[in-house]
C-alpha cells in the first residue's frame, strides 16, 4: 500500500465508521418512537408564553468582535506551528524574526485592550 | 489476486477492526463517564446518586440511553429542519472522529499520521459549527442566544489552548503524538511547563462547555441554551458529542503532560502494568479532576469568562511561549 494511503486511509475509514454510528442512533425514533404533533407541541419554546416576536434579532456587536480577534490570533498559532517544529534548526534569525512578529501582534493586542473591545459589562 | 488480498483487503479489515474497537472504547468511557460524573457530584454533596437501576445504579446510563432512543423527535414548525437535525450529527460526528489519532499505548494508534496533533487541533474546533447550526435553525430565542454564547466562548479559549500547544510542540519538535510521548521518557511536562498545564486544564472545561463554564446552557437563564428544542437522539447525539470531547480533553491532557502510557517511575513494579492501563488511569484522574471542579466551583459571569480567557490566559500563554523559546535557545536544548 502506497504509505499515503497508509497514513491517511484509516482516518478516512474511521471517520466514515463515526458517521455510521452517528446516523444509527437517530434511526430507532425515526422507526418506532410516536408521531403525533400538535401546534403547541411545534412552537419554539419560551417559557408557556406564546412566542412574542422572531428569534432572528439583533445581538451584541460584541460576539462579531470576538470573531474577528479569534481569526488574527489562530492565524497567529498556525504560523507559530512550523516555526516551533524546525526551532532547533533556524537558530538566532529564526527566534528574533518571530519575536518581532510576535511584538507587532502584542502591540495591536495592546491597542485593542485600551480600545476596550475586550470588554463586557 | 493473493498480492491484492495481502496489500489491500487485510490491512483493511484490520483497519475497521482497530476503529471500531476505538469507538467501542470511547463510547463505554462515555457511558460510564455519566454514572462517574453523577456520583461524585452526589457524593460530594453527601447524596446517593444514582442507585435503583441495576447493582449501584450501574444500568442507570442504559435506562436514560433507552428512553432517550423512543422519544418522539420534535421539530419545532418555524425550524430550518435540515440544518436543525444536521447540528447535532456534525457536533457528535466531529467529536468521534476526533479520536483517530490518539495512542492509547505503544504502537496502539488507528491512524499513525505525522501531523497528529494539527488534526485533532483542526478537526475538534470544528464542533462549534454544529452548535452554532443548532441555535440558529432552532428559530427559538433561548437556543439562539445559547449558541453565540457557546460559540464565543469556545472560540476565545481555543486561542489559548493553541499556544499551550505550541510550547508542549518546542520541546518536542514533532506533530505526531507518538513522539510526543516518547520526549517525556524521563520528564513528563507537567513539571517544567506547569503553569501551562493549569491553563490548560481551565481552557479544556471552557472548550467542551463544563462547569464551571457552562453559561451556554445556564438554566437560571437560558432554559437549556442551544439544546432547549431538542429531544429524543438528537438531544442525545448533542449530549454524546459533549461527552466525547470532554474525554478527548483528558486524554489530550494525558499526552501533551501526563506523559501518555509511560509509568510514572521507570522501575520494576510500575513497569509490568501495560501502558494502555496508565493511560486510562491518567485519563480517569483528569476526568475526576473535572468532576470535582463541576461539584466545587460556582459557576462564572459571562464577562468574568470572557476577562479571564482574553485578559489572563492569552497573555500568559503567549509569554510562556517566548519564555520557553528563549529558554531553549540559550540553553542550545532545543530538540
Amino acid at each position: 500500500m502506497p504509505s499515503i494511503l497508509q497514513d491517511y486511509l484509516p482516518i478516512v475509514i474511521f471517520m466514515s465508521l463515526c458517521m455510521f454510528i452517528t446516523l444509527l442512533l437517530i434511526l430507532p425514533p425515526l422507526l418506532i418512537a410516536p408521531k403525533n404533533p400538535d401546534p403547541e407541541k411545534l412552537s419554539p419554546y419560551e417559557c408557556g408564553f406564546e412566542p412574542f416576536d422572531d428569534a432572528r434579532s439583533k445581538f451584541d456587536i460584541r460576539f462579531y468582535l470576538v470573531a474577528i480577534l479569534f481569526i488574527i490570533f489562530d492565524l497567529e498559532v498556525a504560523f507559530l506551528f512550523p516555526w516551533a517544529l524546525v526551532f532547533g534548526d533556524i537558530g538566532l534569525f529564526g527566534f528574533f524574526s518571530m519575536m518581532l512578529f510576535l511584538g507587532i501582534l502584542t502591540i495591536g493586542f495592546i491597542y485593542e485592550w485600551k480600545k476596550g473591545a475586550l470588554e463586557w459589562d | 489476486m493473493t498480492l491484492f488480498f495481502i496489500n489491500y483487503a487485510l490491512p483493511l479489515i484490520f483497519i475497521f477492526f482497530q476503529s471500531a474497537l476505538v469507538l467501542v472504547a470511547v463510547l463505554l468511557m462515555a457511558y460510564f463517564g455519566i454514572y462517574a460524573d453523577r456520583k461524585i457530584w452526589a457524593a460530594v454533596q453527601l447524596r446517593k446518586g444514582p442507585n435503583v437501576v441495576g447493582p449501584f445504579g450501574l444500568l442507570q446510563s442504559a435506562a436514560d440511553l433507552l428512553k432517550l432512543l423512543f422519544k418522539e423527535i420534535i421539530i419545532p414548525e418555524k425550524a430550518n429542519k435540515m440544518i436543525f437535525v444536521l447540528g447535532p450529527i456534525v457536533t457528535c460526528f466531529v467529536a468521534l472522529s476526533s479520536w483517530a489519532v490518539i495512542p492509547f499505548s505503544e504502537g496502539w494508534v488507528v491512524a499513525d499520521i505525522n501531523v497528529g496533533i494539527l488534526y485533532i487541533f483542526a478537526v475538534s474546533s470544528l464542533g462549534v459549527y454544529g452548535i452554532i447550526m443548532g441555535g440558529w435553525a432552532s428559530n427559538s430565542k433561548y437556543p439562539f442566544m445559547g449558541a453565540m454564547r457557546s460559540a464565543a466562548q469556545m472560540v476565545s479559549y481555543e486561542v489559548s489552548i493553541g499556544f499551550v500547544i505550541i510550547t508542549v510542540l518546542l520541546c518536542v519538535g514533532s506533530l505526531n503524538l507518538s513522539e510526543i510521548v516518547y520526549a517525556q521518557e524521563g520528564l513528563w511536562f507537567i513539571f517544567p511547563l506547569f503553569p501551562m498545564f493549569i491553563i490548560f486544564f481551565i481552557s479544556a472545561l471552557a472548550e467542551t462547555n463544563r462547569p464551571p463554564f457552562d453559561l451556554p446552557e445556564a438554566e437560571a437563564e437560558l432554559v437549556a441554551g442551544y439544546q432547549t428544542e431538542y429531544s429524543s437522539a438528537l438531544f442525545m447525539l448533542y449530549f454524546l458529542g459533549e461527552l466525547a470531547a470532554t474525554f478527548l480533553m483528558c486524554a489530550m491532557t494525558t499526552i501533551l503532560f501526563l506523559g501518555g502510557w509511560l509509568p510514572p517511575l521507570d522501575i520494576l513494579p510500575f513497569t509490568i502494568v501495560p501502558g494502555v492501563v496508565w493511560f486510562f488511569l491518567k485519563m480517569a484522574f483528569i476526568f475526576f479532576l473535572f468532576s470535582m471542579v463541576k461539584a466545587l466551583v460556582p459557576r462564572y459571569r459571562y464577562d468574568q469568562l470572557m476577562r479571564l480567557g482574553w485578559k489572563v490566559f492569552l497573555p500568559i500563554s503567549l509569554f510562556y511561549v517566548i519564555l520557553t523559546s528563549s529558554f531553549l535557545l540559550f540553553f542550545d536544548i532545543a530538540p
